[in-house]
């Protein structure tokens, strides 16, 4: 049943708003998984990121991907509960370390072969620009070392629906995916070499200013 | 043979003769590519089949009933106006007026559907233009205010107003529109435009040497530009005793004027892609960039065919 709803949530309603009302420019889709376990890590401007990314893989997949996302504000309330688990199909995480293994969820997930969606950067900020990634996808990394870690950029998404707004503008948007790094060894290597392809990626489009 | 609802016969004919030329340029690039294999040949391959898509979708759109057609027409306008507005700078607190800059699209549309002549000429220029800065000035923000009325002006004028002249084409009144009716117009408007493009391309990549505007665009060729232009004005003098109220001599004339103006549409979308550091304005249609690279001499010629007419044509002065 929870397959079946978040199935026909992408068919009728995600994939016809990306399509019709966005518009989107994928770039490099041959380096996305066909398979878990995975990791994709993106750079976080909107809402509708995590929906574009999961969009990105075929229908057969959707149950396999999970989005990570923060428990503090997906499990807020009932509607956003209900949506976060059977639409969207999330790992709460817990905000500001409460347990012992706060990726004990993320590493499960692994071992059974889905492909997570982390946004490193941990809140949607200030869109369309980037910030810093916080260091959890490093441990993650360096719990499951043969998992593939995979770089997305995006851009757009941002204009179009920004935090702290209700309103969607149609904007086309850009999903440009990089070549996927894995552990490297230690934590300061690996995050440097996930800057350095995020950067590269960012580079590839020609963006425009948005202030 | 039973054809569509209201589709004359001769724009049925047309449509066939369209099919017959891509069947034609599928087979010389399956050729081609059998000749030289690489990655020139097959991008010319992954072209035509692109045409294929979009020769039926816009076959299935205008026979289908006005309606649709106008419809579909209003569609491709905001693709291209949405691929123009995601590549130029704008600013976060116009994200409302872009919003209602996308809904004067099926404003515009609707005047252009039940030929309105007059709203139709007046809504963005007049009334979108005056608007726009007005609640601009009522946001509030000021700097940046003049790129932004600029540039949101230019896009709605380059895209909405002038790809709506192709909807009031087909709405054009039955007793002046010619043989095949404003679907006929419309047609030869459309394939004339699609195949200069595709004309001056073939002269172009075979003869051509002198540029035009290398700066623009580097591939632009007088060879190519001439080739396109006597190519166009002959088959638009083929063409038009079928599709438009015109004798053969008067559709050469209109042939030539949508040969020039839809090369002159084509550069000045390059100029504008060029100021933004980009080549193609897209990725939507494979082997042709973004739907503003299909449009781009649409843009022109469309207007300046439409308005041609009207004054000379509709009006009865010829």
């Amino acid at each position: 049943m929870k397959r079946f709803l978040q199935l026909a949530f992408f068919v009728l309603i995600v994939r016809p708003i990306l399509l019709v009302v966005l518009g989107m420019n994928v770039r490099g889709r041959e380096h996305l998984p066909e398979k878990g376990p995975a990791v994709i890590v993106a750079n976080h401007n909107s809402h509708l990121d995590t929906l574009t990314l999961m969009a990105l893989f075929p229908l057969k997949d959707l149950h396999r991907l999970r989005p990570a996302a923060a428990a503090d504000y997906f499990l807020a309330n009932k509607w956003m509960s209900w949506i976060a688990n059977n639409l969207i199909n999330i790992i709460p995480l817990a905000r500001g370390g409460v347990r012992k293994n706060p990726l004990a969820d993320l590493e499960a997930a692994l071992d059974r072969e889905d492909i997570l969606i982390l946004f490193p950067e941990g809140s949607r900020g200030n869109p369309e620009q980037r910030a810093e990634f916080k260091r959890g996808v490093a441990f993650l990394a360096k719990a499951r070392p043969d998992v593939p870690v995979h770089p997305v950029f995006m851009h757009g998404l941002g204009k179009a629906l920004p935090k702290g707004s209700l309103i969607l503008v149609p904007f086309n948007c850009d999903v440009i995916a990089g070549a996927p790094i894995r552990w490297t060894g230690d934590a300061s290597s690996f995050m440097a070499a996930l800057e350095i392809c995020m950067s590269g990626l960012a580079a590839q489009g020609k963006f425009q200013p948005w202030e | 043979m039973k054809l569509p609802d209201g589709l004359p016969e001769n724009a049925f004919y047309a449509i066939a003769a369209i099919y017959g030329l891509l069947i034609v340029a599928s087979i010389i690039t399956a050729v081609m590519r059998r000749a030289s294999p690489g990655e020139g040949t097959t991008e010319l391959s992954r072209r035509v089949t692109s045409w294929w898509f979009m020769i039926t979708i816009f076959t299935i759109a205008i026979v289908t009933n006005p309606v649709v057609s106008t419809v579909f027409l209003g569609f491709m306008t905001f693709l291209a106006f949405k691929e123009y507005l995601s590549l130029i700078p704008t600013r976060r607190v116009d994200r409302i007026i872009l919003l209602f800059a996308y809904l004067a699209i099926p404003v515009q549309f609707t005047f252009a559907h039940f030929n309105s002549y007059g709203l139709f000429l007046t809504f963005i220029p007049v009334w979108a233009f005056l608007f726009f800065p007005m609640a601009m000035t009522l946001i509030g923000r000021t700097d940046g205010f003049l790129r932004a009325v600029g540039t949101i002006s230019w896009g709605m004028m380059i895209t909405v107003f002038a790809l709506s002249h192709t909807a009031m084409l087909l709405s054009t009144d039955d007793a002046i529109a010619g043989p095949a009716g404003g679907a006929g117009l419309l047609l030869f408007l459309v394939a004339l435009t699609q195949f200069n493009d595709v004309a001056q391309f073939t002269w172009g990549k075979l003869f051509g040497k002198h540029k035009i505007v290398p700066k623009v665009s580097p591939k632009k060729t007088w060879e190519g530009f001439l080739g396109g232009f006597v190519s166009t004005i002959a088959l638009a003098a083929l063409a038009g005793p079928y599709l438009t109220p015109l004798s053969w001599h008067y559709a050469a004339v209109a042939g030539a004027i949508i040969a020039l103006s839809g090369f002159l549409g084509d550069i000045t979308i390059s100029a504008f892609k060029r100021d933004l550091g980009m080549k193609d304005s897209g990725g939507l249609i494979p082997g042709h960039g973004g739907i503003l690279d299909r449009v781009d001499s649409l843009t022109y010629a469309a207007p300046v065919f439409y308005h041609a007419m009207h004054f000379f044509v509709f009006s009865g002065r010829i």
